[in-house]
């Protein structure tokens, strides 16, 4: 009996591996440009003695968000420049380090970790490997072979805030955040502060799920919110998030008005203009992309570089069109123009 | 219908197992109506030999006759399309399924692509009556008594449209009654003119019931016999055996020493409240045997559990040579002097997957004598085994044999050798033949008696009033959870006996 | 040593060689059927893994943690018990070496010891409570032992976040040094592969496990509990203590599996967004172990091999995860369905026998 019950466990087991395998989708090589409408690249061939690679944090190379934009921005760069690109998934956080080491050891010209787990694989590979040069993405990173990417997210979240305060019908909004660490503290901050800015009577309820990779977590937290009468919700959750945007298609097509605003990337291509709002677009592959090609023009430098409204990698995508007033998109330019200058200086957590 | 049609014959059926003959060009002839026993101690072959004839096993020498014609049966449900039903010993029944359900699984009558519920029971109830055998269709099996669920077993082959119906060893699960129930049905299905096999060891049913015998011995036929006149039980337990056997246990008087153990007014309520134990009070001296008979369900397993403090009492006490035991740990009861027979071997008595080795000292592993600061001693271990395996003759492969392996009789053996070696002063022996051929019934009543002549006290339990009969120096007899009176057991009554096991006799006695 | 023998007997030695070799030709055909070059795979899977000497370092380390929670589930399995909670006992060994190795500064001879008993303790009492609930209360062991790793993950966040938490990150201040199981010379010997005791400790574990179980008087009533609970009742032992220590030990291995990927490979204590896994492999590993000692060892070297390796096959030959995941599922399938490997072995076999008998 035993052994046919554990039997049986085992066949469940090997199973769900294969079909959880089977689940999710495809297009790992050629994520690339959406489609094929982009004109067809033409190498200048200037990288191609250049090898970079890239290890993604335990959520894989298709998570529908930053991970995903990094590749996407080095499979363009290797059309561009011929420059041989890889990437090596994490399925743990121990993974990380061995993962770093695959390419560092394997002579590559530039590995980049993306996300602030990386912390302290990449200070130790990097202190290891003082010849190997090594980037990472949403931490900062203190050695001199290592060149840290951080975003002024508080920056871009104030804008989508002044969106969401300009546009809240029931001037309640709601914030779903993964866990409640400083990153995503600051997207926090700069959103309620946007929502204020825009419309001091609006009020902002924030919600941790404590995870970026359990979407029926971000489904109840959105359905709460929606259920207490919060309009707009604004996630910045990674996977999680996706369950804000099923829970609000559902709410749609039974003709409730509710709103997402999208993350890192421009979710409304992912999930429809029907509920996407707006998205606080992060520019991880300009980032990715620009200091992969520093590398190759000969123009690498370490260093931490925090990119802003100043540098276009945070902000409204074009789409936003579509959804927000003329009006309101010509405030939030307004706003924008504002904290580049320095008269409003956003608070970051 | 002709009574002296053959329906089955097998001819010079010889099949082999990795180093054993478990059939050696046996002959076998069954007539039409016939109630045939096949007769023979467990491992003597004759369930392999049925199940050659149900298609399960394949001969490697003779030939199969069936209602005249050569066949090869090469699977049971080619046996089923031959008329020919086997009723297991270990029924193959659905729990949580209905009777009906049960007995028309894999012939569902079927409606549209739905299985015609209504239809089937009605055939259900139509074969039951036909053939006299009672049953609900609609209850499920759960829910009903293993008599009932034998008799749904005895459905599903005449449902299947079974001329031949063979037995294996129908009564060894059954209370008395019921058994004499299930005789009624066979006798009934035999004069419908079914043809009917009855596999068993029991002589008492043989003589009740068959018209013809056929004895197997090491995977010989040894007798046939087709006038029952010729037959006696002693005659055929010695063909069985292959020597005589006596039924008569050996005993003198007994001559009881002082009180071993002293129950009184013990309770115990039961999981619905009801209480199960309502009030025992007995006696046993040591060098005497005391039965005690019953239907079962009467509170005896929980008597025992009781004394030996597997479950908890809620009343009265339970004193061993004039120390109470009534609340110690099991441990410290069979420390203190009991050992215990218990009525399911493989559910209590044994560790069927441990070696015979380790289930020797399952009652006494903590002892120092087998390995001191928490580490067992193998050595030691192995030759108390190997000691008490050579004294009681338990026959395997050895001492590192799962208990698993070895037969009912050996494991049963085994049971008694280790609980005897811890020579205790009370020993309570719980049905200890059930299921035993006639040989190890032999051996465990010689090895009882031995132990009260040695001074043991004795606390037998069993439903064969046979067995109680010969082995009890007192009887006392057991209704709803405590004691309804005692018979002589030296004068056999059943009429009085049965009286007090159904509670009618409260008063007498 | 008898266990040894049988495992090592010839017919037991080719079923799981074969087991695996089919595994990996169904994975070839799966990896076909994707474009992919399987033997350019599978080359590269053996090449990640013992290509050089960090990598074999680091598939070591990989395959440490694994022997801890498959001998953790084999265990419970011995005593008849299910333990699906090995991954919370797992979070709570890492939690107890974390506190002990943050919050106190000892010397190195107390400091370490103290911190993996802290660990294999609070594993330990983890797994306890559910025995706990088993026997006092009845309450069914998966049931319970699943609720408590969520309890064990968010506990552990708390812990970390409240206690322990680093400024501005998310983990724990790093252990104090003197508590750190990382053995210097050997990880210079594997080119900085992350080497620690944990490693030696979980093959002390796999003895430790045969003799509690095959030599001692302690084993001996566990297993009885395991194969008959009523006989063990009959035969006066206490099932319901028994149940409670299977569950206790069985935590410690667990314990001690987290308690070596803090104090040997990390460090410091991250905030958990997820669990970790390695509880829910180890059952995969404890079944591939036939829940023998020897066997969890075998299955933790195949598991932990094949899951490190497997990056090995993204990065040499392109495959992506999905398929990689096909190959290894299908490698534990065959293995863990050996009965099926035996099928197919059995006409060969047959046919030697035949041989022989003629030979006779």
């Amino acid at each position: 009996m035993k052994k046919t019950a554990s039997l049986m466990l085992m066949l469940v087991l090997s199973i769900s591996l294969v079909l959880s395998a089977c689940g999710v989708d495809k297009k790992n090589n050629n994520g690339g440009s959406q489609g094929g409408s982009e004109p067809e690249v033409v190498s200048d061939e200037s990288g191609k003695d250049f090898k970079i690679g890239m290890v993604t944090d335990v959520g894989g190379v298709n998570d529908r968000s930053f991970n995903q934009s990094a590749w996407e921005a080095l499979q363009r760069l290797s059309k561009e420049t011929s420059a041989e690109t890889k990437f090596l998934e994490s399925k743990g956080e121990a993974d990380m380090e061995p993962n770093l080491n695959n390419f560092v050891r394997e002579g590559y010209s530039l590995t980049w970790g993306i996300g602030f787990l990386f912390t302290d694989a990449i200070l130790k590979v990097a202190n290891e490997n003082p010849d190997a040069k090594l980037a990472v993405i949403d931490a900062v990173v203190d050695a001199p072979n290592v060149a840290s990417v951080t975003f002024a997210e508080h920056e871009g979240s104030f804008l989508v805030g002044v969106v969401a305060g300009l546009m809240s019908e029931s001037k309640k909004i709601g914030f779903v955040g993964g866990m409640e660490i400083p990153v995503i503290k600051r997207f926090e901050a700069g959103f309620v502060a946007g929502v204020k800015a825009a419309n001091p009577d609006a009020n902002v309820k924030v919600v941790y799920t404590g995870t970026f990779d359990k979407p029926d977590q971000g489904k109840s937290a959105a359905a709460t919110l929606y259920n207490d009468g919060y309009d707009i919700v604004f996630h910045a959750a990674g996977g999680t998030g996706n369950g804000v945007f099923n829970e609000a298609i559902e709410r749609k097509k039974n003709g409730e008005k509710v709103w997402v605003i999208g993350v890192d990337k421009d979710q409304s291509l992912e999930f429809g203009d029907e509920v996407t709002l707006t998205s606080m677009m992060k520019g991880v592959d300009a980032a990715v992309h620009k200091i992969s090609k520093d590398l190759i023009d000969g123009n690498w430098t370490s260093g931490t570089q925090e990119l802003g409204l100043k540098d276009d990698a945070v902000g409204l995508p074009e789409t936003s069109k579509k959804n927000v007033p003329e009006d309101v998109l010509k405030k939030v330019d307004e706003f924008k123009a504002k904290i580049i200058s320095g008269e409003i200086v956003v608070p970051g957590e | 219908m002709n009574q002296n049609e053959t329906v089955v014959q097998l001819k010079g059926i010889t099949k082999r197992f990795p180093g054993l003959v478990a059939n050696d060009s046996i002959d076998f002839e069954l007539k039409k109506g016939q109630i045939h026993a096949l007769l023979g101690e467990n491992g003597a072959g004759k369930s392999t030999l049925m199940n050659i004839l149900f298609g399960l096993y394949q001969p490697d020498e003779g030939e199969i006759w069936i209602n005249g014609k050569q066949t090869v049966i090469s699977g049971a449900s080619k046996a089923i399309e031959l008329g020919i039903g086997m009723v297991h010993q270990h029924f193959k029944l659905v729990q949580p399924f209905t009777v009906a359900e049960n007995i028309v699984l894999g012939e569902e009558p079927q409606k549209g692509l739905t299985i015609d519920y209504k239809l089937a029971n009605r055939k259900v109830k139509e074969i039951s009556e036909q053939y006299g055998l009672k049953v609900d269709p609609q209850v499920r099996i759960q829910d009903i008594t293993v008599g009932m669920q034998q008799r749904v077993e005895i459905l599903k082959t005449l449902y299947r449209g079974a001329d031949i119906v063979i037995f294996d060893e129908p009564t060894a699960v059954l209370t008395v009654q019921e058994i004499e129930e299930l005789l009624e049905i066979i006798r009934g299905l035999a004069a419908e003119g079914k043809s009917i096999i009855i596999i068993t060891h029991k002589l008492k049913e043989v003589m009740a019931l068959a018209d013809a015998v056929t004895v197997i011995r090491r995977g010989k036929v040894v007798a046939t016999v087709d006038d029952m006149a010729d037959a006696t039980e002693e005659k055929l337990a010695g063909l069985m055996v292959g020597r005589d056997v006596s039924f008569k246990v050996e005993k003198q008087q007994s001559n009881p020493g002082d009180v071993v153990l002293d129950v009184r007014d013990l309770t115990m309520n039961g999981d619905q409240g009801k209480k199960v134990l309502n009030g025992m009070t007995f006696q046993i001296r040591a060098g005497e045997i005391l039965g005690i008979a019953g239907v079962d369900g009467n509170g005896q397993s929980e008597l025992i559990y009781g004394i030996t403090g597997m479950r908890k009492t809620h009343g009265g006490t339970v004193t061993l040579n004039g120390n109470d035991i009534t609340h110690l740990t099991p441990r410290e009861i069979s420390k203190s002097g009991v050992g215990h027979i218990p009525e399911d071997r493989h559910k209590h008595g044994l560790v069927l997957d441990f070696s015979l080795s380790e289930n020797m000292i399952l009652g006494t592993y903590f002892d120092e004598r087998y390995g001191r600061h928490g580490f067992l001693d193998f050595k030691m271990m192995d030759k108390t085994a190997q000691e008490l395996v050579t004294e009681f003759d338990v026959r395997s492969s050895g001492i590192s044999t799962h208990a698993r392996a070895l037969s009912g009789g050996n494991q049963q053996k085994a049971i008694i050798a280790r609980e005897l070696h811890k020579n205790p002063d009370l020993l309570i022996a719980v049905q200890p033949t059930r299921g035993l051929d006639i040989g190890a019934i032999e051996f465990v009543h010689k090895r009882l008696v031995e132990a009260r002549n040695q001074g043991k006290a004795i606390l037998l339990i069993s439903f064969e009033l046979d067995e109680l009969y010969a082995l009890s120096d007192r009887i006392a007899v057991m209704f709803e959870g405590r004691l309804t009176g005692e018979v002589d057991a030296h004068e056999r009554d059943d009429a009085k006996l049965g009286l007090l096991m159904t509670g009618s006799g409260k008063r007498e006695g | 040593m008898e266990m040894i023998k049988k495992i090592f007997n010839k017919s037991s030695l080719l079923v799981p060689l074969v087991s695996i070799l089919l595994g990996l030709l169904v994975g070839a055909l799966a990896m076909l059927a994707g474009g992919y070059d399987p033997l350019l795979a599978y080359g590269s899977l053996f090449k990640r893994v013992f290509g050089s000497s960090y990598h074999m370092g680091e598939t070591i380390r990989a395959i440490t943690p694994l022997i801890f929670t498959g001998l953790a589930v084999a265990f419970a399995f011995r005593t008849g018990l299910f333990n699906i909670g090995v991954e919370g006992q797992f979070i709570m060994g890492m939690t107890g070496a974390t506190l002990i190795g943050v919050l106190l500064d000892l010397p190195w001879y107390l400091h370490g010891p103290l911190a993996i008993l802290t660990g294999a303790l609070f594993g330990g009492l983890w797994a306890g409570l559910v025995g706990y609930l088993k026997a006092k209360r009845g309450v069914n062991e998966v049931i319970s032992s699943i609720m408590l790793n969520w309890t064990a993950l968010y506990l552990a966040n708390y812990i970390v976040t409240k206690f322990l938490l680093e400024p501005g990150q998310q983990k724990s201040r790093n252990v104090h040094e003197s508590a750190l199981m990382s053995i210097d010379w050997l990880v210079q010997l594997m080119d900085k592969a992350r080497m620690h005791w944990g490693t030696f400790v979980a093959l002390a574990c796999v003895l430790v496990f045969y003799i509690l179980l095959w030599r001692t008087k302690q084993g001996y009533e566990l297993r009885a509990v395991g194969h008959n609970p009523d006989a063990a009742l009959y035969a006066g032992m206490n099932v319901n203590r028994t149940i409670v220590k299977s569950m206790f030990i069985s935590g410690v291995f667990a314990g001690l599996g987290g308690v070596f990927e803090i104090l040997g490979v990390f460090g410091n204590q991250t905030v958990l967004a997820a669990s970790v896994g390695y509880g829910f492999d180890g059952i995969a590993v404890a079944l591939l172990g036939g829940n023998t000692p020897i066997g969890v060892l075998l299955g933790a070297v195949l598991f932990g091999g094949l899951s490190y390796g497997s990056n090995g096959m993204s990065f040499g030959a392109g495959v992506p995860s999905e398929i990689v995941r096909i190959v290894i599922g299908s490698v534990i399938f065959f293995v863990a369905a050996h009965g099926i490997v035996k099928f197919i072995l059995k006409p060969l076999k047959l046919k030697r026998s035949d041989k022989s008998k003629e030979a006779a």
